[in-house]
């Protein structure tokens, strides 16, 4: 599967560069929509987890190395340095995935505790009550 | 030539899926949008060499972030325009 | 009018972003010679079998080139988890009884659930053990234990969980991780050193702490997220 790739690589380079970027970007903007649009509560956060997975995809992305393998020194292939992609992004976003998750958990009981105390979970009509 | 096929199905479900899950007015199935969107992205980090951050990202976004947002529904509303009035009347 | 705006700002940034990520080529060797230690990606490269003996780079840059990094990481869990007790806390524990399932479960998921349940504990325990020979490590076998505890917590209604015993064992884990890198400022090194000395690459004991640490962020965080997930499913829900 790896020789296939890497050969496929060469010839479609162009649309290989608009697919991972462009599909991020997209992803990001998308996210970003969601966040000033929407009324809902639990619809922003959507938006929020949206955007957070479009810029894990551009880390990754960019720390992608060609006829690259997997960081991992297996049994075998001791020597294999000069041809692993790039480990630092990952380990990057490896922290940013559970951050994102904990930043998630605490919006939404913040939501639930909102919605017990004024029954009502979009934005607008919630500047209109009085505490 | 399959995997330029396979790039470009991939990443056409992944734009489709975020789109139905921001807007579709219920609830429930725009948190499912979000799951499938994980799953996906699970298969681009594998793609991209990376089998630690797809472990983490199929781990979390999967079973936990959809679960959270399901608990979250069941104590608010499921409809998007839900309106209750004061002395808890729905208009 | 607002939807105009946020639609011509959108363009704008996307616009911006396309011209700047087009710039950077996509695949390029950016790494340069790995033997000569010219970038901090060759650097960790290089010295990994080296000098840690550990097989998997990303572990060892999470657990050991940087491990204060990940010492900030499961502080900031540890924030999330005690910040949403802190908000759903409801002082008439004992008198309201909170069900967290309206309706019995079916037979399949009883029945599915009592074998699947060892089985998920293993794998997850397997995961963080073996950190630093494969891809997995404290994270990702934490969250898989908690996946576990969740299918039992929403098919049985007398399964409660006991929270004093899941405090001590997340506050000894925390407590030893901060232990860990003391012990590396008394004995005259660094924070967080690898002290112990590092056995044979590939085989179970070896990279000297990268192990040990993961295992106590690993129970660490699979008691974190059985505790969250706790709380949230013995919400009483409205009427």
């Amino acid at each position: 599967m790896q020789e296939q790739f890497n050969e496929v690589f060469t010839k479609y380079h162009e649309v290989i560069t608009w697919g991972v970027y462009g599909t991020a970007i997209a992803l990001m903007l998308i996210g970003l929509y969601a966040i000033l649009i929407k009324k809902n509560l639990v619809k922003i956060i959507i938006g929020l987890t949206i955007m957070d997975a479009g810029i894990h995809l551009l880390f990754v992305g960019i720390g992608y190395i060609q006829n690259g393998t997997a960081p991992i020194f297996s049994p075998g292939y001791e020597n294999a340095a000069d041809r692993m992609v790039d480990p630092v992004p990952q380990a990057l976003v490896l922290t940013a995935i559970i951050i994102g998750f904990a930043i998630t958990a605490v919006a939404l009981s913040l939501v639930i505790r909102l919605y017990k105390h004024h029954h009502t979970a979009k934005i607008d009509q919630i500047k209109s009550l009085k505490w | 030539m399959i995997f330029i096929i396979l790039l470009i199905i991939m990443a056409v479900l992944l734009i489709a899926a975020a789109i139905y899950s921001i807007t579709h007015r219920d609830l429930l199935f725009a948190v499912m949008g979000t799951g499938i969107v994980s799953v996906i992205l699970s298969m681009f980090f594998f793609l991209l060499q990376a089998p630690d951050v797809a472990l983490t990202e199929a781990a979390i976004g999967i079973a936990l972030t959809t679960i959270i947002f399901i608990i979250t529904i069941r104590n608010t509303s499921r409809d998007e325009d839900e309106i209750i009035d004061k002395e808890d009347k729905k208009i | 009018m607002k939807k105009a705006f946020v639609i011509i700002l959108l363009a704008v940034l996307g616009f911006f972003l396309t011209k700047t990520f087009m710039d950077i080529p996509f695949g390029e060797n950016r790494i340069g010679e790995v033997s000569s230690n010219e970038t901090a990606a060759g650097y960790y490269l290089n010295n990994t079998p080296a000098k840690t003996k550990v097989a998997n780079v990303v572990t060892a840059i999470v657990v050991n080139y940087r491990g204060l990094d990940t010492l900030g990481e499961v502080t900031v869990l540890f924030l999330a988890s005690t910040g949403l007790a802190s908000i759903l806390y409801r002082r008439k524990r004992e008198e309201e009884d909170a069900e967290r399932l309206s309706l019995p479960s079916s037979r399949i998921m009883r029945t599915g659930v009592r074998v699947l349940f060892p089985a998920i504990v293993l794998l997850g325990i397997y995961v963080f053990i073996h950190g630093h020979l494969t891809p997995g490590g404290g994270f990702q076998g934490g969250t898989i234990v908690a996946t576990g505890f969740l299918l039992m917590l929403i098919s049985y209604k007398g399964f409660n969980t006991d929270h004093n015993r899941m405090v001590w064992i997340e506050s000894l884990a925390g407590l030893s991780f901060v232990g860990i890198g003391i012990w590396g400022l008394i004995s005259g090194n660094t924070f967080l050193e690898n002290i112990p000395e590092t056995g044979i690459l590939n085989s179970l004991i070896s990279g000297g702490l990268i192990p040990i640490i993961y295992i106590v962020v690993g129970f660490k965080v699979a008691v974190e997220l059985t505790g969250i997930l706790d709380i949230l499913l013995n919400i009483k829900p409205k009427k």
